[in-house]
C-alpha cells in the first residue's frame, strides 16, 4: 500500500494518522482538511474559548512538532469535491487529484442551518474556530442572545454566555429539551438547572422568521406568533454529514457513509467519525455518532482494520457536556431507549442518576454532578450486555 | 517513557484509566486524572499511547525516549 488518502483533518483523521504510523505503516499518508489549520480540538469551543478562559492556540489537537513528525502530506484549506471509487480517485477544489490505495472518509458534520439565513449579520452556527470567535466577540453583558436548539451544544453555550452576563433564551421544538436523545426526566433536570441560572426556555418553540432592521437583526419571530427579540441568534438545530463529495461514488450514503462493523464503506473504503453511519454490533444497530471520543476511537479502529487486522468496531459510546459546575456524561447508546430509569434524582442538589433499557438489556447510563468514578461500573455492565433486572438490582445491591 | 498529565485540561472521561489503569487513575470528587507512575515499564507504553490519543481533552502528554 503506496497511499492512504484521509479526507478530514479533525480528531477522526488525525486520530487515523497517527495510529497508522503507530503500527508501523511507512508509506505515504495524504491528510486533506477544508480548513487552513492544523487540526484542533471542538468541544472547548462552546465553553473554555467562547468564555475566553482559553486562547486558540490551546486548541491544538497536537503541538506542531508531534505533527511534523507523522510525516504527513498535508493538504489543508482544501476541499475534496469528488470521488472515483473505480479509478480510486479523489478530486479536489483546487482541481487537483489524488490516487490512493486505501481511503479514510473523515469529513464530519457541519451546523444545519436555517433556511435562507446564509450570511445574515447576527445569526450564528458553531462548528468551527472561526464561528466560535465571531459569536464570542458579540457576547457582552447585558446583550440578548437566543439560542435555536436546546441540544448540547445550545445548551452549553447558554450555561457560558449566562456567565458573561449575557441574557439568554433558549428555543426548543418539542415539548421537553433533549427528551428525545436521553429522556425526558434528563431533559427536564436540565432544564431546571438552565432555570436556575437565568435563562429564559420556550419550548414548542418553532421560528417562522428572522427579523431584521435597518440591516441588523431584530430577533425571532416564533410560529405562535411571538416575537423574541434580540442581538445575536445562535442556530443549534443539529448538524448535516459532510457527504455530498461522495455523489456518485458508489459509496452508501444513507445519515451519513453507511459502513458495516469493521466500519468499512467498500474494500479499502472506511469511515471514521462524525460522518461515519456503522453497524456496532455490541449494541446490534446502526449508529452515526458525533462525540468526540467516538472520533478517535474509530480512527484507531479504522487504522487496525486498513493494516489488516479485521477487528469489528463495537465500542460503548460516551459523551459528557459541561454546563454551569455541573458534568453529564454517558455512556452506551441512549437515543433509542424504551425506558429511562431514574434511580436517583436530587434537584436541589443538581444530581441525576439515570439508566437506559432497550428491550431486555441495559443499554446506557447518564449522570449529572456524579462522581465520574461511578460511572465505571455501570459501563462495565453495558459493555458486558447486562440483562436489564441484573444490572438493576446489582447496582442497587 | 515519560508521562505529564494537564489537570486544567482534563475532562474527567476517564477513557485512560479504562486502557491503563496501572498508570492513571481518577479523583473521586471531581473525576479529574491522577497519574499513578509517571515512568511506566515498558509493557504499559502501548496502552499509555493509545490513552494519549483517545484522551477527548488531550491532557496526556508523552516524551519518548
Amino acid at each position: 500500500m503506496n497511499r492512504i488518502v484521509i479526507v478530514g483533518a479533525s480528531a477522526g483523521g488525525l486520530a487515523t494518522a497517527e495510529a497508522l504510523r503507530r503500527q508501523g505503516y511507512g508509506s505515504t499518508i495524504t491528510l486533506v482538511g477544508d480548513e487552513p489549520r492544523l487540526p484542533y480540538d471542538r468541544p472547548p469551543l462552546s465553553k473554555q474559548l467562547l468564555c475566553g478562559q482559553w486562547t486558540p492556540d490551546r486548541l491544538a489537537l497536537r503541538p506542531d512538532a508531534n505533527i511534523d513528525a507523522l510525516g504527513l502530506e498535508l493538504r489543508l484549506g482544501v476541499r475534496a469535491t469528488g470521488l472515483d471509487t473505480a479509478r480510486q480517485v479523489v478530486t479536489l477544489a483546487d482541481d487537483t487529484s489524488l490516487d490512493y490505495d486505501a481511503l479514510v472518509v473523515a469529513t464530519g458534520v457541519r451546523a444545519r442551518r436555517l433556511p435562507d439565513t446564509e450570511g445574515v449579520a447576527g445569526v450564528h452556527s458553531l462548528r468551527t474556530l472561526p464561528d466560535a470567535l465571531a459569536l464570542k466577540e458579540r457576547l457582552r453583558p447585558g446583550r440578548h442572545l437566543v439560542i435555536v436548539g436546546a441540544g448540547f451544544v445550545g445548551a452549553e453555550v447558554a450555561a457560558t454566555a449566562r456567565a458573561l452576563g449575557v441574557r439568554v433564551t433558549l428555543l426548543e421544538s418539542g415539548p421537553v429539551p433533549l427528551a428525545l436523545a436521553v429522556g425526558v426526566e434528563a431533559g427536564r433536570f436540565m432544564t431546571r438547572l438552565h432555570h436556575e441560572h437565568g435563562v429564559t426556555i420556550h419550548t414548542g418553540a418553532a421560528v417562522t422568521e428572522i427579523l431584521r432592521t435597518g440591516g441588523g437583526l431584530a430577533g425571532v419571530r416564533l410560529a405562535d406568533g411571538t416575537v423574541v427579540l434580540a442581538d445575536d441568534v445562535l442556530v443549534a438545530i443539529g448538524s448535516v454529514p459532510n457527504t455530498e463529495w461522495l455523489a456518485g461514488s458508489n459509496l452508501t450514503v444513507h445519515n451519513g457513509l453507511l459502513c458495516d462493523e469493521y466500519s468499512a464503506a467498500a474494500p479499502g473504503v472506511y469511515g471514521v467519525g462524525d460522518v461515519a453511519c456503522w453497524r456496532n454490533t455490541l449494541f446490534h444497530t446502526w449508529m452515526r455518532i458525533e462525540h468526540r471520543t467516538n472520533a478517535a476511537e474509530q480512527g484507531m479502529a479504522v487504522a487496525r482494520n486498513l493494516l489488516g487486522q479485521q477487528r469489528p468496531f463495537a465500542p460503548v459510546p460516551y459523551f459528557w457536556s459541561d454546563q454551569y459546575d455541573t458534568k453529564f456524561q454517558a455512556y452506551g447508546h441512549l437515543h433509542d431507549h424504551d425506558e429511562a430509569l431514574v434511580l436517583d434524582a436530587d434537584l436541589p442538589g443538581r444530581q441525576l442518576l439515570v439508566a437506559y433499557r432497550k428491550d431486555d438489556r441495559l443499554v446506557g447510563v447518564l449522570a449529572a454532578g456524579k462522581s465520574p468514578k461511578l460511572l465505571r461500573a455501570w459501563r462495565a455492565l453495558i459493555a458486558a450486555a447486562t440483562p436489564w433486572t441484573t444490572a438493576i438490582t446489582t447496582t442497587a445491591a | 517513557m515519560k508521562v505529564g498529565v494537564d489537570a486544567d485540561k482534563c475532562v474527567a472521561a476517564g477513557q485512560c484509566v479504562l486502557l491503563a489503569p496501572e498508570v492513571f487513575d481518577q479523583r473521586e470528587e471531581d473525576g479529574v486524572v491522577v497519574l499513578l507512575d509517571e515512568t511506566p515499564e515498558p509493557a504499559l507504553h502501548d496502552a499509555v499511547r493509545e490513552s494519549a490519543m483517545v484522551c477527548p481533552a488531550t491532557a496526556i502528554r508523552l516524551a519518548e525516549s
